[in-house]
C-alpha cells in the first residue's frame, strides 16, 4: 500500500460511444447553453449598427442575409434554441419530479421534435434568398 | 483426437457384422458405449470451445515489472449461469494467483465487487457474461486510486458516506424500554429503495460531477441522508440538520440530473429521484413567502 495508481479521468470525452440518454441530454444542453450566449454577444454586434444610423443597419442585416452561409446558421441557431427549450422543459419535469422513469424518452422526444422542427424552418429561412436581397 | 480413434471400428462394423451374429451382438453393445463415449467426448470438447476472453486490469506497486498498468488476457471455459467475478475467480484460481480483486458474499449483498466491466460499472456477482460482448474488459472503478489490479482506494467513499450521518438518531424513546420503535407502513414505503444501498461505489464511480469536484458528497451518500431525512421517527430539528449537511455547497446542488448513477446502480435505487427530493425539501426549508 505503499503506492497507489490514479488513473485520471477514465470517463473522458473517448468513451462517448458508451454514454447514455441522460449524458448526452447534459452534453447538448450545455453545448446549446453556450452557443446561445455565443450568439447573443453577435447579435448585440450587430443590433449595435443602428448606432451609426438606419441606412447602417439596414445595410448590415441586408448583407448578412445575402449570405447563404448566414441563413444556414440561422437554421442552426434556430435548431439549437429549440433543443435548448425542449431540454429545458425536460430539465425542469426533472426537478419536478415528474417523469423520471422515462427520462430517456423524453430526451428522444425532444430530439426529435426539434429535428422536425428545424427542416420545417428551412423554406422560411432561404425565403427570398438571391431574390430581392441579394 | 479422440473422437477420430473412435471412429475406426465405426467403419469397419457393416462388412464384419455380417459373417458372425454372436461377435456382431458384440460389436453392436460395443458401438453403443463406443457412441456413448464419443458424445460424452463431443460435449466436453463443445465446453472446451466455448471460452469467455477476458482482458483485466493489473497494476502492482509492489513488484518492479509490474508498476506500468497493462492489460492480461485469460482464456476462460464458459458454463451457463457465469457471472463476471466467476470468470475472474477462475482466472486467479486456474491461471495467475497473483490477480487480486475484492469479493464477499457473491450474491449482490455485500457490495465489494463493483468492477468497470465493458465500459460500465457493474456489480461482476450480479452481471452474466452471456450478455456482455467479447473480450470482456474487466477493469477497477474508474475515477478512484488503484491499490492493485482491481482494487480501489474506497476511503474517499467512506468518508462522504460517513459525512452524512447515516445512522438513526432520534432523541425520542419509546416509554417501555423493550418496546419497538414503530414506524409507519407509508413511511416504510417512501424510503424502501433508499434502504438498499450496498455502499459497493458503483454510483459514485460513474459520476461525472464527483470526478470533477472531489468534495462531491456523491450520490450513495445523498441517498443515505434522505433515507434518514424522510424517516417520521425522527424529529424536525433532525431532519432539519441533515437538510443542512446535504443543501451545502458540494451537496445536492452538485446533480447535474445527468442519470449515471440510476443507470449503473445494481440495486436499482431511484438514485438521481432521491437527490430531486432532497432539492425540492431544501428549497422547502428556505423559501418562505410569508
Amino acid at each position: 500500500m505503499s503506492q497507489s495508481y490514479n488513473r485520471g479521468l477514465i470517463e473522458d470525452f473517448g468513451r462517448w460511444r458508451e454514454f447514455s440518454a441522460g449524458m448526452w441530454a447534459w452534453i447538448f444542453h450545455k453545448f446549446t447553453g453556450w452557443m446561445l450566449i455565443g450568439y447573443l454577444f453577435t447579435h448585440i454586434a450587430v443590433l449595435s449598427s443602428f448606432l451609426a444610423g438606419p441606412e447602417a443597419y439596414t445595410d448590415t442585416i441586408q448583407g448578412l442575409e445575402g449570405l447563404l452561409l448566414i441563413r444556414m446558421l440561422e437554421v442552426g441557431l434556430l435548431a439549437v434554441a429549440v433543443f435548448h427549450i425542449l431540454n429545458g422543459i425536460r430539465l425542469l419535469l426533472v426537478d419536478l419530479g415528474i417523469g423520471l422513469d422515462s427520462q430517456d424518452k423524453s430526451f428522444y422526444a425532444s430530439l426529435i421534435l426539434t429535428g422536425i422542427i428545424t427542416v420545417a424552418s428551412v423554406p422560411t429561412f432561404l425565403d427570398g434568398f438571391g431574390g430581392v436581397l441579394g | 483426437m479422440s473422437t477420430q480413434k473412435q471412429r475406426e471400428p465405426e467403419s469397419q462394423e457393416p462388412s464384419d457384422g455380417e459373417t458372425t451374429p454372436t461377435p456382431q451382438e458384440r460389436r453392436l453393445e460395443r458401438k453403443e458405449s463406443d457412441r456413448a463415449v464419443r458424445e460424452e467426448a463431443a460435449d466436453e470438447s463443445d465446453l472446451e470451445e466455448e471460452t469467455v476472453l477476458l482482458k483485466v486490469f493489473r497494476y502492482d506497486p509492489e513488484v518492479a515489472d509490474k508498476q506500468e498498468p497493462r492489460f492480461d488476457e485469460f482464456h476462460v471455459p464458459f458454463e451457463k449461469g457465469m457471472t463476471v467475478l466467476d470468470a475472474v475467480i477462475y482466472a486467479r484460481d486456474t491461471y495467475d494467483p497473483s490477480l487480486t480483486f475484492r469479493h464477499s458474499c457473491r450474491q449482490a449483498v455485500c457490495g465489494s465487487d463493483a468492477f468497470f466491466v465493458n465500459g460500465k460499472q457493474r456489480l461482476a456477482c450480479k452481471t452474466q457474461i452471456s450478455e456482455l460482448d467479447q473480450p470482456v474488459r474487466v477493469e477497477p472503478l474508474p475515477h478512484q486510486e488503484v491499490i492493485k489490479d482491481l482494487v480501489v482506494d474506497m476511503d474517499h467513499f467512506y468518508d462522504q458516506m460517513h459525512a452524512v450521518e447515516p445512522y438513526f438518531q432520534s432523541e425520542e424513546l419509546p416509554d417501555d424500554e423493550l418496546e419497538e420503535q414503530r414506524q409507519s407502513r407509508e413511511n416504510r414505503e417512501k424510503i424502501k429503495m433508499s434502504s438498499r444501498c450496498i455502499w459497493c461505489a458503483a454510483c459514485m464511480s460513474s459520476c461525472n460531477i464527483a470526478a470533477g469536484d472531489n468534495q462531491y458528497l456523491g450520490p450513495a451518500a445523498i441517498n443515505k441522508a434522505y433515507k434518514f431525512a424522510m424517516d417520521d421517527r425522527e424529529e424536525a430539528e433532525l431532519t432539519e440538520h441533515r437538510l443542512r449537511i446535504i443543501e451545502q455547497e458540494h451537496g445536492v446542488w452538485r446533480c447535474q440530473t445527468q442519470f449515471s448513477c440510476t443507470e449503473v446502480c445494481p440495486k436499482d435505487i431511484p438514485l438521481t429521484e432521491h437527490i430531486q427530493e432532497l432539492k425540492r425539501e431544501a428549497v422547502k426549508k428556505n423559501l418562505k413567502f410569508w
